[in-house]
């Protein structure tokens, strides 16, 4: 009986280019994990409703054009609402320090800073759920 | 971390219409075993015919683009719509990259359409192991069309053949799809062959020589002689005529009595494989098997032993009356 981590990543807002999203899913793929990939210009509606389709454990967003502070909060808030507050949520982007610390008040369990190595976050994400199996 | 999981209250649940339900029993038919057993036990007598429809074709053909533009005119006639999106799992990591829904996301405020990714996991090549139960499921959960994109190479491609009322086949101008087409035994399971791309040049003359491989078929008069037919998933052509082509085919298979004749061979071969499966997992586990391979092996190594002889020896152990 195999379980697999499954992730949708997704990469919100107008702005128009996901090399930095492909990158983390191509990583998490290659560290044995399923990734639901959906593409640009996603809004959080679509992003959550995807994520309840796919039942994914986690949602990784990618996001460069400062909406942060609306769409992280949309998203969870979603979530929440189809009965899947069990869902981690992070993200990746130039994000403000104090716009950090915001996010993780209302529940994002990670942001990611541009750059990152990818084997921290598979680090990251093999670590919540390792527990199990 | 992640939630466990009760589910005769997720059956429930199901029952109320839940999408977050229907996905989670999803994911337990994935993962198999006795739970999957469970759920397919608890939802398979609320399965009602729901017409299955299966797309191959190479990678990048534009099956997912011409499923989400089928979808939308399937939607103007009220159907609602389940999609199986297949994509490969890497043999190295095990991992996936399920990319259909790129194609896809305009459907994800629809309530009426339901699209889940599957990687092929375990499976020899274009179809997971679980993509019948699944079907099943969006059966049981009041879909009334099935659409099950394959991963679209290897031989059990033709796999979707034992799944599907009706097998797309969807091909492009380009790189000569009309002789793989041939190759890959695609001719016979195919009912409708797509050219996609049409808005490219030499779709037409492709689109001809298909046409061409068919004649040459031996088809009986009453029987259905496979279309063809030319789509832009790009600039939404041909789209609209090839709902009406699957209808037409539905329609064919109902009127002629074939509609329940395929039902009954689709569960006829489910239940074998399934008894293949279950007994190639048993006689993989068995100990004794393992212990006369340990002790026999040396003398098929040395020439003593034929393998066919040292199979007959381990045959003995399995009782089939
Ligand atoms: N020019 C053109 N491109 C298309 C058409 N249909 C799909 N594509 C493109 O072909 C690529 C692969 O399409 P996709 O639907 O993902 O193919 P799949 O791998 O068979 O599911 C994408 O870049 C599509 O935008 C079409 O009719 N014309
Ligand atoms: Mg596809």
């Amino acid at each position: 009986m195999s379980r697999k981590i499954r992730v949708l990543v997704a990469k919100p807002g107008l702005d128009g280019h996901d090399r930095g999203a492909k990158v983390v899913a191509n990583a998490l793929k290659d560290a044995g994990m399923e990734i639901i990939y959906t593409g640009l210009h996603q809004t959080a509606e679509m992003i959550a409703e995807s994520a309840v389709q796919e039942d994914v454990d986690v949602v990784g967003l990618s996001i460069l054009s400062g909406a942060h502070m609306t769409m992280f909060p949309r998203v969870m808030d979603l979530l929440r609402e189809k009965g899947a507050e069990h869902i981690m949520v992070f993200g990746g982007g130039i994000i403000p320090e104090e716009d950090v610390e915001k996010l993780e008040k209302i529940g994002v369990s990670r942001i990611f800073g541009p750059g990152t190595d990818t084997g921290k976050i598979v680090e990251f994400i093999n670590g919540r759920f390792q527990d199990e199996d | 971390m992640r939630p466990g999981y009760d589910i005769p209250e997720l059956l429930e649940r199901f029952k109320k219409g839940q999408v977050s339900a229907a996905a989670r029993l999803i994911t337990i038919l994935e993962n198999g075993g006795i739970d999957a057993e469970a759920v397919l036990d608890g939802i398979f007598h609320m399965t009602s015919n729901a017409y299955r429809v299966g797309f191959t074709g190479p990678p990048g053909a534009g099956k997912s683009s011409l499923i989400f533009r089928l979808t939308k005119k399937f939607r103007e006639k009220d159907k609602k719509i389940g999609i199986i999106a297949i994509d490969p799992t890497s043999p190295f990591s095990g991992g996936a990259l399920l990319g259909d829904r790129i194609r896809m996301q305009a459907l994800s405020d629809d309530p009426e359409v339901f699209v889940r990714s599957l990687a092929s996991r375990g499976s020899l090549g274009g179809i997971s192991n679980c993509t019948d139960e699944v079907t099943d499921l969006m059966d049981a959960f009041g879909k009334d069309l099935i659409l099950i994109e394959t991963v679209g190479v290897g031989q059990s491609e033709l796999e979707i053949a034992e799944k599907a009322h009706t097998v797309v086949v969807i091909l492009v101008p380009e790189s000569g799809d009309g002789i793989q087409a041939m190759k890959a035994g695609l001719m016979e399971i195919g009912d409708i062959f797509v050219m996609n791309k049409a808005d490219h040049k030499d779709a037409e003359l492709a689109a001809m020589e298909i046409e061409d491989t068919l004649k040459l078929k031996k088809i009986a008069d009453d029987a259905w002689r496979p279309r063809v037919i030319l789509t832009s998933a790009k600039e939404d052509r041909g789209t609209g005529e090839f709902a009406g082509l699957i209808e037409e085919h539905r329609v064919y298979l109902e009127q002629s009595g074939l509609f329940l004749k395929k039902r009954r061979q689709i569960l006829f071969s489910r239940v074998k494989n399934a008894l293949m499966d279950k007994m190639e997992r048993r006689l993989r586990a068995s100990e004794s098997v393992k212990n006369i391979m340990a002790d026999r092996m040396d003398d098929v190594y040395e020439g003593r032993l034929s393998p066919f002889r040292l199979v007959h020896e381990l045959e003995k152990i399995v009782t089939i009356k």
